[in-house]
């Protein structure tokens, strides 16, 4: 397959997106603030946040839609700041896809091709062959409006992946999906992701979404960026409340920081337990959180020295294990996963933080 | 509790269908008295002697020059107004520049004119003795009036210049609701600006530009006024039926009048045809910026047309202000009338002959518009809400006046109620006060439908059936539910209706006689006695009712709302 003409502006030969303080503000508000995140080619970053995070306008940014008032974008080590979106030749899927309404699939899907100045035999027969990989063979001649919410979405990714862009950029690709398309749409994303092989950047407020397809996260909040790394590090050891709140699953509770350990106390009763950090924080926080997951907490029935006492609340079946919600002495509430199913809403437990190391942050 | 059962004339009634057809039958039965059957009248009458008036149609080289002039001006008009409403539509909707919200605040000024006003503006401005025409003279030292307003090109121009308004809004509606989205998905993809405009956003707004080409294409081919004023010894179809009526060759009148309703048709059918293709709409929230103009050059360029076209935006209503103040008949070769009074405007509210159309023109436009809410508003509520027999009918009645030119409207009426003989539907209203409401009210029927039609589509169809599960009444669900839901459409129908009817000429000049003459009657007759401060002052007194009336409508609207 001969490769389709580069983009006038940007040079071939893939390389890392790079953006470096970039900020942008409208009128008294920063919609972003200094962020910098490098994606590598193959790799998939997804940008994480609340609404109002900033995590679309930093993705318009590296898309050339909007200008940085600080900061550049690079590619390949090449300043591409003022390159305007036409001249970038990267691929972009947008939230709600923004297929052209009067054109058939296959000429949305060649329109980057047209704009290119390709032939029409050659650029159709490359549009059928996007739309082939991406699952759609034959639906060239279909109206944009008779697809379903998941074949428009393929469309689109067809019509970014067909210009060979530098760069993927994916505004909330899944959000438009409805909970079974989803599922199943997470995975053959990352693949065909993965197969392209250019940097790809997406954006999404679905933290389910971003540690099911995304090989690293960007979790932005009010235009700042908290906390880079994988989906892992992110989970076990996250930098700050605000980060270990976003991730949700667990309780957060005072604690002293002690180094190694950290001292929780929950009505009275005083638990030492193994804590993990972020690489390269070795000093003790002082004041802290610990958060509790689920999976590292146990019910042990009464008593016991290393349990706190409580009642349950809440007993739901999630599918091979029984999530028990406990409201421990003090008010706190947990949850508790268990193989086990034998107690019963309220009856009086003890709850065991058995399986640590537990996540702490700085309060 | 007990349900009240105050609507037991509804159990009568039996199902809904039957309830349904209840209420379409007296509206139906109207329309197709009122619309229908005048029409079918003027094709009947055509055919009264064979094919002798159709001969006689097609034998005479005016009736064959008035055909081709109409569509001749008809396309012209359409071009000319499209070379203006898109680019100020682009120009307001895309960019940013010093000057832009005033350029925008002026841009519909024109729509604001009644048809006859716009001409007399145009008349007092680049007629042979007008301002702009006085002051060329004068620069270049010419003899004589450097042009004529006069022909083919008066009218269009002075088409151009009202209905350009129409492509405007249409586009820039089209530019408001277009999805930036598509904008930017096409420059991400490689797109240039020009790949951009001609691939995506000129194809996206073809719909616009088409619906509103077909517009002033209909509006241009039913104008009268302009021809009237402008024409010389121009023949269009619209004059020609009038001066066939009025030289009393009532058949040839009826052949030239079907004409110009199935040149109207074939133009509604071809438009249709071109727009066949498209199935989609646009539904975007718009949330595209205007763009700053950068080069520092282009934007003092920008800048200056847009001050021009404020200029030319406004002096016209500025001009017939000035003149409304001018003594009759002291403005002769002077560039600006010479003399100014208060004379014109005392007159008006003095003397009862010239008060009279002021009243006129008022009392018909309210009888016109009451009529058109309460026909309209049952015609919306069957179409949007019911479904039975006949509901396909009543969308086309509500919807054929559009495509029926006034005159034609017109001389159907003309022919129909010019006597008393129930036998055949016919009642005597040619010469009483009756006709022009009847008129007006024909006219205004699709633009009152429509609007009331767009209000009740936005309401959930199942809060009708959601109160009446909670037990109100026909009556009370009307009242409480249906009315409010209609209530923006009825305000804005019924102020479009009078504003029209007020103003009303095309029709009003087949059908008036001297006790109900409306005030744009009046205007023609002082022009043709040459009293441009009389006839200025009726114009300036007609924007001023159309302004209060809108006023009105807009504080009925806020205290409600």
């Amino acid at each position: 397959m001969t490769a389709a003409p580069r983009a006038r502006g940007v040079e071939a030969g893939a390389g890392v997106l790079a953006l470096s303080g970039v900020t942008r503000r409208f009128g008294e508000f920063t919609a972003v603030d200094n962020v910098s995140v490098n994606v590598g080619p193959g790799e998939l970053l997804a940008l994480v946040g609340a609404s109002g995070s900033g995590k679309t306008t930093t993705l318009r940014i590296a898309a050339g839609y909007e200008q940085p008032d600080a900061g550049t974008v690079t590619l390949g080590g090449a300043d591409i700041t003022r390159v305007p979106p036409e001249r970038r030749g990267f691929g972009m899927v947008f939230q709600h896809y923004a297929l052209f309404p009067h054109m058939p699939v296959e000429e949305n899907v060649a329109f980057g091709l047209e704009a290119r100045r390709v032939g029409k035999a050659e650029r159709l027969k490359k549009a059928r062959a996007a739309l082939e990989a991406v699952g759609l063979a034959g639906a060239g001649d279909r109206a944009i409006q008779s697809l379903s919410g998941g074949e428009q979405q393929r469309v689109a990714l067809a019509r970014a992946l067909v210009i060979e862009p530098r760069a993927l950029l994916l505004d909330e690709p899944l959000s438009n999906l409805d909970p079974t398309l989803r599922q199943a749409m997470r995975d053959d994303l990352r693949a065909m992701l993965r197969r392209v092989g250019v940097p790809a950047l997406f954006v999404t407020h679905d933290q389910e979404d971003a540690f099911a397809i995304a090989d690293r996260i960007a979790l932005l909040k009010h235009g700042k960026l908290l906390q880079v790394g994988t989906p892992e590090e992110l989970y076990e050891a996250p930098e700050s409340r605000e980060v270990a709140a976003f991730i949700g699953r667990g309780t957060m509770v005072p604690a002293i920081d002690r180094g190694n350990t950290a001292s929780v106390i929950i009505g009275g009763q005083t638990r030492e337990l193994n804590v993990n950090r972020p690489k390269g924080m070795s000093l003790p926080y002082g004041k802290a959180f610990v958060v509790l997951r689920p999976e590292a907490l146990e019910l042990v029935g009464q008593g016991g020295n290393a349990a706190w006492s409580g009642r349950v609340v809440n007993r739901r079946f999630a599918g091979g294990v029984i999530v028990y919600r406990v409201e421990l002495a003090g008010g706190v509430t947990v949850d508790v996963e268990s193989a086990s199913g034998n107690a019963h809403e309220d009856d009086n437990v003890a709850v065991a933080p058995t399986k640590g190391p537990f996540p702490i942050v700085p309060g | 509790m007990r349900l009240r059962r105050s609507d037991s004339w509804l159990r009568i009634a039996g199902s809904p269908q039957q309830h349904s057809l209840l209420i379409a039958f007296p509206v139906i039965l109207l329309l197709l008295w009122t619309v229908v059957y005048p029409n079918a009248a003027v094709i009947a009458g055509s055919f009264e002697n064979g094919l002798g008036h159709w001969r006689e149609f097609a034998a005479s080289p005016a009736d064959r020059e008035a055909l081709w002039t109409s569509i001749v001006i008809s396309v012209a008009s359409v071009f000319a107004s499209l070379a203006i409403g898109v680019p100020l539509a682009f120009l307001l909707g895309r960019f940013d520049f010093p000057g832009r919200r005033l350029l925008r605040a002026v841009a519909t000024l024109p729509a604001a004119l009644p048809p006859l006003v716009g001409v007399i503006a145009f008349l007092f401005l680049y007629g042979e003795s007008g301002l702009v025409t006085r002051i060329v003279q004068r620069i270049l030292g010419m003899q004589e009036a450097p042009w004529r307003l006069k022909g083919v090109g008066a009218i269009v121009f002075v088409h151009a210049y009202t209905m350009y308004v129409y492509v405007f809004l249409f586009v820039s509606a089209g530019l408001e609701r277009f999805d930036a989205t598509l904008d930017e998905a096409a420059s991400g993809l490689g797109a240039s600006t020009w790949q951009r405009l001609r691939r995506v956003t000129l194809p996206l707004l073809m719909p616009a530009v088409a619906g509103s080409a077909l517009l002033v294409f209909m509006n241009a081919l039913g104008s009268f006024s302009a021809p009237y004023v402008f024409g010389g010894g121009l023949r269009v179809l619209s004059t020609q039926i009038l001066a066939s009526k009025t030289n009393g060759a009532l058949g040839l009148a009826y052949v030239e009048t079907t004409v110009l309703a199935l040149s109207a048709v074939a133009g509604l059918v071809l438009f249709r045809w071109l727009d066949r293709k498209r199935k989609y709409t646009l539904a975007g929230k718009g949330s595209r910026k205007r763009r700053d103009i950068r080069s520092r050059r282009v934007q003092i360029l920008t800048s200056f047309a847009a001050a021009i076209i404020v200029i030319a935006l406004v002096l016209p209503h500025l001009m017939v202000v000035l003149v409304s103040f001018a003594r009759d008949g002291a403005w002769t070769t002077q560039v600006l009338p010479p003399e100014y009074t208060f004379e014109n405007y005392r007159r008006l509210f003095t003397e009862s002959e010239l008060w009279r159309p002021i009243t006129n023109s008022v009392s018909m436009a309210l009888v016109a518009t009451a009529a058109n809410l309460v026909v309209c508003f049952l015609a919306a509520y069957l179409i949007v809400f019911r479904r039975f027999a006949g509901r396909g009918l009543l969308e086309l009645l509500v919807a054929l006046p559009w495509a029926i030119p006034a005159t034609a409207i017109a001389l159907g009426l003309a022919a129909t109620f010019n006597r008393n003989d129930l036998f055949t539907g016919r009642i005597l209203l040619v010469g009483t006060f009756w006709i022009l409401p009847l008129a007006y009210f024909i006219r205004d029927i699709p633009l009152v439908a429509s609007a009331v039609e767009g209000s009740l589509r936005q309401m959930d169809g199942s809060l009708e059936d959601a109160a009446r599960g909670l037990g109100a009444s026909w009556f009370l669900t009307m009242r409480r539910v249906i009315i409010p839901a209609a209530r923006p459409g009825l305000v804005a129908g019924g102020l479009l209706a009078a504003v029209t009817a007020v103003g009303e000429f095309v029709a009003s000049v087949v059908l008036y006689t001297h006790a109900n003459r409306p005030i744009s009657m009046e205007i023609l007759a002082q022009l043709r006695a040459l009293a441009f401060g009389t006839a200025a002052a009726y114009s300036v007194l007609l924007i001023f009712l159309v302004l209060l009336m809108t006023l009105a409508a807009r504080s009925f609207e806020e205290r409600l709302a």
